[in-house]
């Protein structure tokens, strides 16, 4: 076996054991790593009883997987799932830095947690040792102490255990902050202070688990490829293609803040009101010449760079430290609070960084929030004192750390943009649902389909099985380019590599060929391989529960607001029509093999021998056809 | 290949490190044949997130790491300046590392015997990678008079992280 370990550590909490998972050769050519085999290891074990299983209770699974790309593909990243929080199906939700590199490097494929410890632990891992290691003293500190703590104290560790082959490097590191600890379901797993996944909410899984972190340092070479000197001419050809297309090593996404308002009229804006703006304050010039101190900032092997580390020095919010901020932040923790000022977007972002949230669902619920405020369905009071007027970064930061401590309206926020909409909904006996901008329990990203001019369609977000994921689109045709459709993009998040250097899909197939040494086609990834990890991903979604389920019918749709025209810009007066996107829900469904009711039909699943999938999904047609 | 009188040393620019660690995926491509992270002769530490700390040989004049070895492994490239370690001599036994001002040396994990940046013979692979992607952290540049200068660069990744810290975060990170 080729571009693998071929081993997997299972931790169980709750026993203190810690016990090796060896992986076929066929599940792996069927699940490749990371969100694929994510998929099948979350099914095998909790499939049976999927809708019984309380994402933050016990019986969760949390998973951080590799794949057999990770550390040759140029950008590794590390993929965590599990039974989301979010949406109560499967999110493959990746991040970038060295964690993965280190654990491949360690002899892993990946990590599996089980259980719950009975306090707060931190996992260290060094190669084959494996410790349970106790984090009482690391509860409840932000994300920036955090890593500060545990880099020394691994240090430390790793310096006593092997003292005389010299200095010892930091460890690869994933943690929670004080969010993810207090189980708020927009928490992120986060990573170098500022890398985050987000989307899924695993924080609060790892949080439910008592777990703050795993650290891992790894002292052995990546397993060997099939054909190591193709190997190397793709890597450097995937180099090559990253400098040559170098918007993202020049400016990360941190054109969009400005872009996507003037150009694209699909940023949100206080709350999805609008989606045009032409505030050249917001441009991303601005952000290189007041914050940017530093211009490249990559995970390991990557190219690319887009990251830029912005420091706010003076001013009244002096103290800020984050990456660029990139766009999804620019957006949402900026533009979507009313906020157009470099310095005052990184404030807010380094204090979510900090919290552990995920800047993305922070941002959603807090313009959710403000819109709120604005709209007088809650008052000052409601808001644990706060005015939250729009643009008022301070105001909007300070809600943030209300949500991350469950203070007040910051428990029920805490829940999530779709439950704190029906949860403030009854309490104010109003139907709040057309506020909240996400898709089955999910945000959505910072690109908006009203204006046609971005990248996500109109069924992007309505159909994928991600939820709002805008990394995770679904669109036609089904093999199309990687940001339209998601099977494309289950082979970056399966492999597990960082989309922002995936310029060529055949070139990411033929990586994977070339790895592996099997030779996995274009046909058989689309008909059978991701496909068959679409299906089951579906199929929990479906399945859902214990809080909430989730009928297509009704919510394989677009956020209401997209149904309202832009009321800005060059676009003013465009929006979705309604019997458009039904339409084109209905010729998804026939492209993916799901029935009218969006449920995978029997013939499909069986195809792709999924009989149990098929079996466990009669409830839901029953919930929903009635049948 | 490089020729320059007094031999070459490979300059460092801290600010303009990503941290892609290309520079430890060449190295150790060039020296194991593998992707290799922890036998590379240059390792990047990133003690603090932004902060990254280019840790690799200086050639110091006085090659106290040489001076130390207790089993003569270690000798000098007369014409690059490198210290060239011998394998089948080297016993691991870390003196020299203990010897350098910044700790650099590091024992390969694999075999144990001591790695040290042997300047790939005179054209430097991690230069290369790191000027082809245009980041240019590191470059070739000559000896010349600056002997002792160039010997500063060899400190501990813990004293160069303080020195980036009050360059980049000021008094905003507390350690």
């Amino acid at each position: 076996m080729f571009g693998y370990n071929g081993k997997i550590l299972d931790i169980d909490l709750t026993r203190e054991k810690v016990e090796e998972v060896r992986v076929e050769e066929d599940v792996l050519k069927r699940f490749i790593g990371g969100r694929g085999l994510a998929v099948k290891i979350l099914w095998d074990r909790l499939g049976n009883r999927w809708e019984e299983i309380d994402p933050l209770g016990l019986e969760n699974i949390f998973l951080a997987l590799a794949g057999p790309l990770t550390g040759y593909y140029p950008g590794a990243r590390i993929c965590i799932s599990g039974k989301s929080p979010q949406s109560n199906g499967i999110v493959g939700s990746t991040v970038g830095g060295e964690f993965a590199l280190e654990l491949r490097c360690a002899g892993w494929d990946g990590v599996i947690v089980t259980g719950k410890a009975s306090s707060p632990v931190y996992i260290f891992i060094k190669d084959e040792k494996v410790e349970i290691r106790d984090a009482g003293h690391v509860w409840g500190l932000d994300g920036k102490k955090t890593v500060l703590k545990i880099n020394k104290e691994v240090r430390g560790e790793l310096s006593r255990l092997w003292p005389t082959v010299g200095l010892w490097r930091e460890p690869g590191l994933i943690y929670i902050g004080p969010a993810g600890e207090n189980k708020v379901r927009i928490a992120a797993v986060m990573s170098k202070w500022t890398h985050a996944a987000g989307y899924g909410g695993y924080g609060a899984v790892m949080g439910s688990k008592n777990l703050k972190a795993i650290a891992v340092k790894g002292t052995k070479p990546l397993p060997p490829v099939a054909d190591k000197s193709r190997v190397l001419e793709l890597m450097d050809k995937v180099a090559k293609l990253s400098y040559a297309n170098d918007e993202w090593r020049r400016w990360g996404t941190g054109y969009g803040g400005y872009s996507y308002g003037a150009d694209t009229s699909s940023e949100p804006i206080r709350n999805w009101q609008e989606e045009w703006h032409d505030n050249v304050d917001y441009g991303v010039d601005k952000f290189e010449r007041r914050i940017w101190v530093k211009r490249y900032w990559a995970d390991y092997g990557c190219p690319t760079s887009c990251l830029k580390i912005a420091v706010v020095k003076s001013g009244p919010f002096k103290g800020a430290i984050t990456d660029n901020p990139d766009y999804e932040l620019q957006a949402y923790l900026g533009a979507n609070l009313g906020v157009f000022k470099p310095e005052e977007n990184a404030y807010i972002s380094s204090a979510i960084d900090d919290l552990g949230l995920c800047g993305i669902q922070c941002g959603n619920i807090l313009g959710f929030a403000g819109e709120l405020y604005q709209r007088g369905i809650l008052s000052r009071n409601d808001l644990n004192g706060l005015e939250l007027n729009w643009g008022d970064s301070k105001a909007f930061t300070k809600l943030a750390e209300e949500i991350a401590r469950r203070n007040g309206i910051g428990n029920i926020l805490a829940e999530g943009t779709y439950r704190a909409a029906l949860t403030i909904g009854k309490i104010k006996n109003v139907n709040l649902l057309s506020y909240a901008i996400q898709s089955k329990g999910i945000a959505v990203g910072a690109h908006g389909v009203r204006s046609g001019l971005d990248y996500p369609q109109q069924v992007s977000y309505a159909c994928s099985v991600q939820g709002g994921d805008h990394t995770s689109i679904a669109g036609l045709p089904i093999d199309g380019p990687l940001w339209n459709t998601e099977l494309s993009m289950i082979a970056a998040d399966s492999g597990v590599v960082c989309a922002f250097n995936v310029w060529s899909l055949k070139i990411l197939f033929e990586f994977i060929n070339s790895v592996t040494g099997w030779s996995i086609s274009r046909d058989q990834w689309y008909n059978e391989i991701a496909l068959r990890i679409l299906q089951i991903q579906r199929a929990t979604l479906l399945l859902g529960g214990p809080d909430i389920y989730w009928n297509p019918l009704v919510d394989d749709d677009n956020p209401e607001r997209f149904y309202e025209p832009l009321p800005s810009g060059p676009c003013r007066g465009k929006s979705l029509n309604r019997e458009n996107v039904r339409k084109t829900v209905r010729e998804y469904y026939e492209a993916v093999g799901w029935d009218e009711y969006g449920i995978p039909k029997s013939e499909i699943l069986r195809r792709l021998n999924l009989e149990d999938v098929d079996k466990a999904l009669d409830k839901v047609r029953r919930r929903i056809r009635g049948i | 290949m490089l020729h320059m009188s007094g031999g070459i040393w490979i300059a460092r620019d801290y600010l303009k490190c990503s941290g892609c660690r290309r520079c430890e995926i060449a190295c150790s491509l060039h020296h194991e044949g593998e992707i290799w992270p922890e036998s590379s002769r240059i390792r990047i530490f990133m003690l603090i997130p932004g902060l990254e700390v280019i840790h690799l040989c200086t050639q110091c004049p006085e090659y106290p790491c040489v001076k130390s070895c207790p089993s003569s492994a270690l000798s000098i490239d007369e014409k690059t300046g490198a210290v060239i370690v011998d394998r089948g001599k080297c016993s691991g036994c870390g003196v020299c590392i203990k010897s350098c001002p910044g700790e650099i040396p590091h024992l390969h994990p694999g075999e144990g015997y001591v790695v040290i940046c042997d300047l790939c013979g005179g054209d430097p692979q991690c230069v290369r990678i790191c000027r082809e992607g245009g980041w240019n952290a590191l470059w070739i540049t000559r000896k010349e008079f600056f002997k002792n200068t160039f010997k500063l660069y060899a400190r501990k990744p813990e004293e160069m992280t303080m020195d980036l810290l009050f360059n980049l975060y000021g008094d905003m990170v507390e350690v």
